[in-house]
This record gives C-alpha cells, structure tokens and sequence, in this order.
C-alpha cells in the first residue's frame, strides 16, 4: 500500500516508525531465554550435548528433579484443596464478606515467599515467640517440623492457592445461572447440583488453576531455600543457587542445563493448562446476568466461621508469630511486654547499611522496571490493539514466556546474555543493571495486560473524533489515549512495583555485593542467624505491600474489568 | 467550504464487497444524506470520506485536491473534515469547553482567540451555560450538541454526520433535527448524513443518496424520490405506497403514458419507454363506491386526521388515506391516476443501464 501525504507529515511518519517499539521489547523480552536455548545445545562451542548427557547423568540431578516434582506436586493438591473450596463457596453460595474474603486470600500470593517461610518458622519449632508465649514450644534441639518436604509443601499449597482460586472462580462465573436452575427444577438439591452440575463444568477451569499453581510451585525458590536447604533437600532452583554462588560463573553450563530442564517441565505445564482451558467450551455463553446462589441455610454461619479461621491461621498467625520475633531483643528470649522492643526495627530501617542499600536498590529497580516499562507499554498496547501485525500478535503470544518461566530459567538466562554483551567486551554481571534488565523481561506482561485491556475497551470513535479534528498520532496519544488508560496504566505500575520491591527468585542468582535486594536481605540475614533482624525487615516490607495493595483496591472501580489480579 | 467527489470508489473487507463503484459529487453548501438499510454501505462511505479507511480503488477528492486513490492518501487530521459520531466520542476526561476547544488546541490558535471561538461554538448550539460541565453529567441531547460544536468550532471544509440522533429518543430528535437545519442555515457548511431513517433523511437533506448492498440506487432531492423513484427498491424504501409490475398499452393521454395496472388502464408519468413497474403513492388513489376497481380493506390505522387503510386489490397490497374509519373486510371501490412507472434492472435482462441521476 503505497501512502503519501501532503501535509503533517510528522504524524504518518510516527506511523510507521512506532512499530519498532516491537524489536527492542522483543529483543529484552525474548532475548535471554533465546540465548538459554542455545546454551543447551552448546551455542558457543560448537554444537555438542556433552554438558547435557554430564549434568543429566549426575545423580543429584535425578534427586532435585523428583523432589521439585514432589514438592510442586504435593503443593499443588493442596492449593486445589483450599483454593477450589474457597472458589466454589465464594462464587456458588450465600456467604457474607466475600470482598473482605477474597482479600485476605490473595495476601498470600502478594508476599514474597521467603518471608512466607520466615513468618512460619516463628510459628512452629523450638524458638517461636508464640509458643513460648503460650508455653508450648517443644524443647530445645528438637528439628524444626518445616524444614521438610511436607513444610515446603503446606507453604506452597498456601502461596498458590490464589491461583487455583482465581482461575476457578473465573470459570465458574461462565456457567449460566439457568443451568443450575433447571436441575434445582429436576428436584436436585445443593449438594447434588454441585457434585452433577456445577463440578464437572468447571472441571478444566479447575485443572487450568492447578497446573499454573504447579508451574509456579516449581519455580519457587523463597520456600524451598528457607526450608529446604537447612535440611539439604534440594529441588532444582535451589541446586542451580547453590551450585552457582559455590563455583561462580564457571558453572554457567552446567546450570543452563538444569535451568532448561525446569523450564522444559515449567512449559509442559504451561502448555497443557492453556489446552484444557482452551476446550473448556461446553458452549456456556459468556457472563450470566444472575449469579448462581446456592443458598446454605444452617450451614453458613459454621461455614463462614470455618473459612475465617482458615483465613486465621494462614495468614494473621504467622504474621503474629514474625511481628513477635521482630520485637524481640535478642533471638531465644522470651517476649514479655517489657521485653519487647522496637530495636530490631531500628537496626535495620535506619543503621544497618546492607538494609537501608537494600531498601535503596529494591525502590530504585521497582520503581525503574515501572517507569520504563509504563513508558513502553503504552504505545506498544495501542500498537497490539489498533494495529495488529503478525509481528505484534506473535509478541503477544510470547511475552508471558518470560514471567511464566521459573525466575531462575530467566536469570540463568540473563547471565548468558549479559554476561558478555554481544559484540562489546562489556558485562552487566554483578551490577544492578542485569537485574533491571531481568525485572523489565520478567513483568513486562504483568504492565502490559492491563493497558491493553483498557485500549480495547476504549471506543475507537474516541481517537477518530481526534484525528478528525486535526490531531497526529502523537498528540491523540498524549492527549486522549494516555489519560484515558492512566487508571489502569497506574494499576499496572503499582502491580510492578508491588511484585518487583520484593522479588527474590531472580535477583538471587543476580545479586552481588551493594546490588543486594529486599529479598536477597532477608534471606541473608535468615541464613547467617538474625532472625529477629530478618523479621522486623519482612515485617516492614509486609506493611509496605498491604498498603499498596489497599491502594490498588481504593481505586478499584476506576480499572476496567480484569486488571486487578485479585479482582478477576 | 468544499464540494466532495467520488469517482468509481469501491472497498473491500477481506475480500468482501462494501461499496462498488460510487460516483457522486456533493455541492458546496449542500446538505446530503445516505439512506440506506444497515449494511448498505453508506458508514463505509463516510469513513472512506473522514480518512479512517482506504478505499480499494477509485478516487476521492475534496474540491480540487485527491485525498484518496492513485497511491496517494491525505490522513485525516489534515483533512479538515469534521465528523459527528453516532456514539458522540466525546472524551470523558476533558470538560464540554475543552472538548470543544481541543480542535483549535491542535491547531495552536492562541488562548483568547480560542476562548471567543469555543463561545461562539456553545452559544450557537445553545449550550453557554454548559462549559464546565463533563460529558457524564450531560443529557443525550447536549452530548449530541457539544459533539456538533466540537466539530463546527474549526470550520471544516465538510461535515459528516453518522446516524447522530440513533441514540435519542423520538421527542429530542425532532429538535435535534431543527438544531442540524438551523445550523446548516446559519454556516453554510457542505454536510453529508448518513441514516437509516428516511424521515430524518427527507426533512434535512437538500438531496438523498438512496443506497443498497454498496452500490448508490438513487441520488436525488427528497421530492424527486418520492414523486419518481428510479427502481423498486427506492420505490419501497422512501415513501409510503406499494410498487406493482405494469404492462405497456400503447396508448397515450396528453404528456402520459397509459399504462395497464391490476388490469384497469392507468395514466401515468415516466421517463422510460418500457416501464416493468409503477409506484402507486396513497395520494394516486381515489376510493368511490362506483369505481371499477375492487379491493378488500385488510388494515385500518387512524393516523390523526386521516386513517390509512391497507387494501387487497387482485393479491396486490395498495395504501391508500380514507376520511373515515373501515372495517376490516369491508368492500371498497377505488380508481388510480397519476403513477409513476419506471423500469426495474433487477427484473429484467439488464438492456439499459441503471439509471443515473447524480
């Protein structure tokens, strides 16, 4: 199609130079795990699978692949358990406080898994603060009950119940009211309308929720390397941390190998969830007008009853059990109101130079990854929406690729890249460069989502009534598309900064001395025995994602449908 | 202002046909519609003006300056066409004054001339009083007038509207359709309307482009549809009445042409030699108790003044206005004069060409 204009020709030519916004967010985006792929095949040395058939023949090889899948497994029967029994009270019944409900559930999901692991340690075992307080802390020397497979299992269930949650309570929202109503009408009762009806409907909403809990389980580092590697269990993401800060790069093969191999499994996992959701049509059609409301009758105040003290003892009870220990003098001691003391908290909000850097780093990449990603996102949402490409649809299929992968698959694959950038004899390694570039490939769909949803709900007729009367390109996005999906381009920011202030997976492996994280902190701390340190830091972030959070809620009504993840 | 020019554009959707072949000039100063039902093509055509689409071929041009075709392409925003859209599109985040402002905004007309001018915009669309309200806290009507002086505020060069009182109910659009007039009136811009409601059509237009599956049937001022429509569809989509097939007698009467209608000989007026049918307008028909012609009253509606009566004569449905009331079933006598006959290129093979009036 040949074009040629006459006057302003500025905005034509904005035109047709907006879609290489797509090479570089490809390039960022996809690079990495492109480079990963060739590591695997021996990129660099000439093609060889010497480093494949070395690693895969190792015998701790075999023993992290099964704990992994043990782990990741168990987890995710579990997340099924409590997810699905919240989803199907909460979508199907009359229980009251559902918002109030669901929030408390998706705090779990928002909290960095090492603090998870951290809060629980303070609950159970010889030196937790609550018990001793209550008295019933076993005696000294006897093993902490978590550092175990089933602990690395009950905390996985509960940080990816949400997923489950999310993803059935979505499915379940699909089955017209009517279809239930004519059973009722066939004389089913609640219980059999449930078991015949409502059940195998949204059976592949239920199976989608437990393979995204398994691919997240699998990938999760926070839990496995609180509790696993004190008791030298040992899944794949921990045995890649352990085997590259022992040796340093030198190992990079090695790992890459590993990495591929989770990433295989993670992408098994990926793939067979989109396939079950992708035939989940039985034909329903779309949202029904009424939502289904199976009435409890006498059964709602015990089941509502159940589902607080659920709620309870998930999440209020560990975050008890760290805010105690975060006052405690000295870890060992027992928290009496004269003992209790805001030293902790002091230390490492205002002393401590590893935590204040920390706190700076972490802010500092949350806040870059928002901006830069906010920045792109919206002329590369406009562009997906109004101008669809080949080019641009297959950028969309791909770019969940990097946040649906384990984080240590992305950053074994950012030090491939980075390592040595291509054609210079720079490195990004050990600055905090190669973990905003990780952070950038990593949420760059957790930003993205959000704006193009809102794009595509935006009446065209908007930017034609602009164009109409003068306005370019460029200004029509200023003036009419930016301000009209700054509500959800804020809810993205938030949502980006909220997931990268506490990240610990990537910049685990990517950290190295004054590039140290939140996450990498509170690890640290834990790993080398202050744990009452560790808790006021754990403590102060939690505070600090609650009220984003509540943030990101206040303004709920002002986001279209579906951008506030616990909101679906 | 600015006369608008189609020469043979035609678009394409995936291979489908939207338009085919449409030739057209729109005076300067003139006021035109495109009626049509949904899917004829007359949205399609007003995009194709405004520059939100390309046509497949053909060429259109605005005065003396192609803005389409021939591998060249004027975007919109250097068109200076303005659009009223059926759904307003005004933004929700910008107030009523700089909404209407935005267009010069645009342009870098300095502040106080800008002022003066969005005044002048809201004082002629009656909405003064308005300006710092958002497009939320506005009734349809108001919408529909601020979406209007958004557009009139930069002197467009033309004025398309999109069926803009779809979305009104039937009292406001009435007043809608005097602001639409007045304002014409008032600025002499080129308009083209598109709509699917040959009332609005009729009433407002200088002219009507009568369209169907793409292609312009009739382009002509409202009185000549509905006195001499060109083809049966235009004959049954403009105007009340029916269209019945009629055979040539050889026979004439002064300026007209006789023609046999349900079998009684029927004067009738005609551009053609070889009429297929007639378009028999209640006012062509006379009921009298003695006349020839019989027919059965199958439907009877008052319509204030005047009732109109559904009549089955010889299995063909006539209309016809009766001072008084019928009963449903009731036998009445009718004579018709004054038919227009034209010939029907669908019901026939094709020996002349369409008939063009543009």
């Amino acid at each position: 199609m040949s074009v040629a204009s006459t006057r302003h020709g500025g905005s034509r030519s904005l035109d047709r130079l907006l879609p290489f916004v797509l090479l570089p967010v490809a390039l960022v985006a996809l690079g990495p795990v492109t480079r990963l792929l060739l590591e695997g095949v021996g990129f660099g040395d000439g093609f060889t699978t010497t480093h494949l058939s070395t690693v895969l023949s190792r015998p701790s090889t075999g023993t992290a692949l099964k704990h992994s899948l043990v782990t990741a497994g168990g987890g995710t029967l579990l997340s099924i358990l409590i997810g699905g029994a919240f989803a199907f009270l909460v979508a199907l019944t009359n229980i009251r406080g559902k918002a109030a409900l669901v929030f408390c559930l998706m705090i779990p999901m928002m909290i960095p898994p090492q603090i998870t692991a951290l809060a629980w340690m303070q609950m159970a075992g010889p030196s937790s603060t609550l018990l001793k307080i209550l008295g019933l802390a076993p005696p000294l020397g006897s093993p902490q009950p978590l550092h175990s497979a089933g602990g690395i299992i009950l905390l996985l269930g509960i940080q990816h119940a949400s997923l489950v949650f999310l993803t059935l309570r979505a499915g379940l929202r699909m089955i017209p009211a009517d279809l239930v109503e004519a059973a009722r009408m066939s004389g089913a009762g609640s219980l059999r309308v449930w078991a015949q009806i409502v059940l195998p409907l949204s059976m592949p909403s239920l199976i989608a929720g437990g393979a995204m809990a398994f691919v997240t389980a699998l990938g999760n580092f926070g839990i496995p390397a609180m509790l696993g590697i004190p008791a030298q269990y040992d899944t794949l993401p921990t045995l890649i941390y352990q085997r590259l800060v022992g040796m340093g790069p030198s190992v990079l093969p090695e790992v890459a190998v590993l990495a591929l191999l989770i990433g295989v499994v993670a992408i098994i996992g990926v793939l067979f969830g989109r396939y079950v959701l992708a035939r989940r049509g039985f034909g329903l059609a779309g949202l029904s007008a009424q939502p289904l409301s199976l009435l409890l009758g006498k059964a709602r105040l015990p089941v509502e009853i159940a589902l607080w003290v659920f709620i309870f003892v998930i999440l209020a009870l560990p975050l008890t059990a760290l805010l105690a220990t975060s006052l405690l003098p000295a870890y060992g001691v027992a928290l009496t109101l004269e003992s209790a003391t805001f030293e902790a908290w002091r230390e490492v909000l205002l002393h401590q130079p590893v935590t204040r850097r920390a706190y700076g780093n972490s802010l500092f990449l949350a806040l870059s990854a928002a901006a830069i990603l906010l920045v792109i996102s919206l002329p590369l949402a406009w562009l997906m929406e109004r101008r669809g490409s080949w080019a641009s649809r297959a950028l969309d299929a791909l770019i969940d690729l990097p946040y649906a992968l384990p984080g240590v698959v992305l950053s074994i694959a950012c030090i491939l890249t980075f390592l040595n950038l291509p054609f210079t004899d720079l490195t990004l390694y050990g600055t905090i460069w190669i973990i905003l570039m990780a952070y950038l490939a990593r949420f760059f769909v957790v930003m993205l989502r959000p704006i193009q949803a809102s794009i595509a709900q935006l009446d065209p007729a908007m930017e034609e009534a602009a164009a109409s009367v003068g306005a370019g390109l460029g200004r029509r996005l200023r003036d009419i598309v930016l301000p009209l999906a700054a509500p959800s381009a804020a809810a993205g920011a938030i949502l980006v900064f909220l997931t990268a202030v506490n990240e610990l997976t990537v910049s685990a492996l990517l950290w190295s001395s004054g590039t140290e994280t939140l996450g990498v902190v509170i690890y640290n701390l834990e790993d080398s025995g202050e744990t009452v340190m560790a808790s006021a830091l754990a403590m102060s972030i939690v505070l600090l994602i609650v009220l984003l959070m509540g943030l990101v809620q206040a303004g709920a009504k002002q986001f279209p449908k579906g951008v506030i993840p616990w909101q679906s | 202002m600015a006369e608008l020019g189609f020469s043979n554009v035609s678009k394409q959707f995936d291979g489908a046909p939207a338009l085919q072949g449409i030739d057209a000039t729109i005076r300067s100063g003139e006021f035109v519609a495109l009626l049509g039902p949904s899917g004829c093509g007359k949205t399609t055509l007003l995009r194709l003006t405004a520059g939100f689409d390309q046509p497949t071929a053909g060429e259109i041009r605005l005065d003396d300056q192609v803005v389409a075709g021939h591998g060249r392409f004027v975007a919109p925003e250097a068109r200076e066409i303005g659009i009223v859209f059926q759904s307003y599109a005004l933004w929700p985040h910008k107030s009523v004054f700089a909404n209407v402002a935005y267009p010069l905004e645009v342009r870098g007309v300095p502040r106080a001339a800008r002022r003066a001018r969005v005044a002048e915009a809201l004082a002629l669309t009656g909405l003064t009083a308005y300006g710092d309200r958002m497009p939320a806290q506005l009734s349809g009507g108001q919408r529909q007038r601020v979406a209007l002086a958004r557009c009139l505020v930069f002197e467009p060069r033309a004025v398309l509207l999109d069926e803009p009182l779809a979305n009104l109910d039937l009292a406001l659009r009435a007043s809608m359709q005097e602001v639409f007039s007045m304002f014409h009136r008032r600025t002499g811009a080129t308009m083209v309307y598109v709509t699917h409601d040959q009332g609005e059509a009729l009433a407002l237009a200088d002219r009507v482009a009568v369209m169907e599956s793409g292609k312009i049937r009739q382009f002509a001022a409202p009185e000549v549809l509905y006195r001499e429509p060109a083809d049966c569809f235009v004959a049954g989509f403009v105007g009340d009445g029916a269209v019945v097939s009629a055979r040539l007698t050889g026979k004439t009467r002064g300026e007209c042409m006789v023609l046999d209608v349900l079998g009684q000989e029927v004067r009738a007026r005609s551009r053609t030699a070889t009429p297929t049918h007639v378009s028999i307008r209640p006012e062509a028909i006379t009921l009298s108790d003695s006349a020839m012609l019989r027919a059965r009253v199958t439907n009877c509606t008052y319509l204030g003044g005047r009732f109109r009566l559904s009549l089955d004569a010889a299995g063909e449905t006539l209309v016809a206005f009766s001072s008084c009331r019928a009963a449903i079933g009731e036998g009445v006598g009718m004579s018709i004069d004054d038919v227009w006959a034209f010939h029907d290129p669908d019901h026939e093979v094709r020996v002349t060409g369409m008939p063009s009036y543009a």
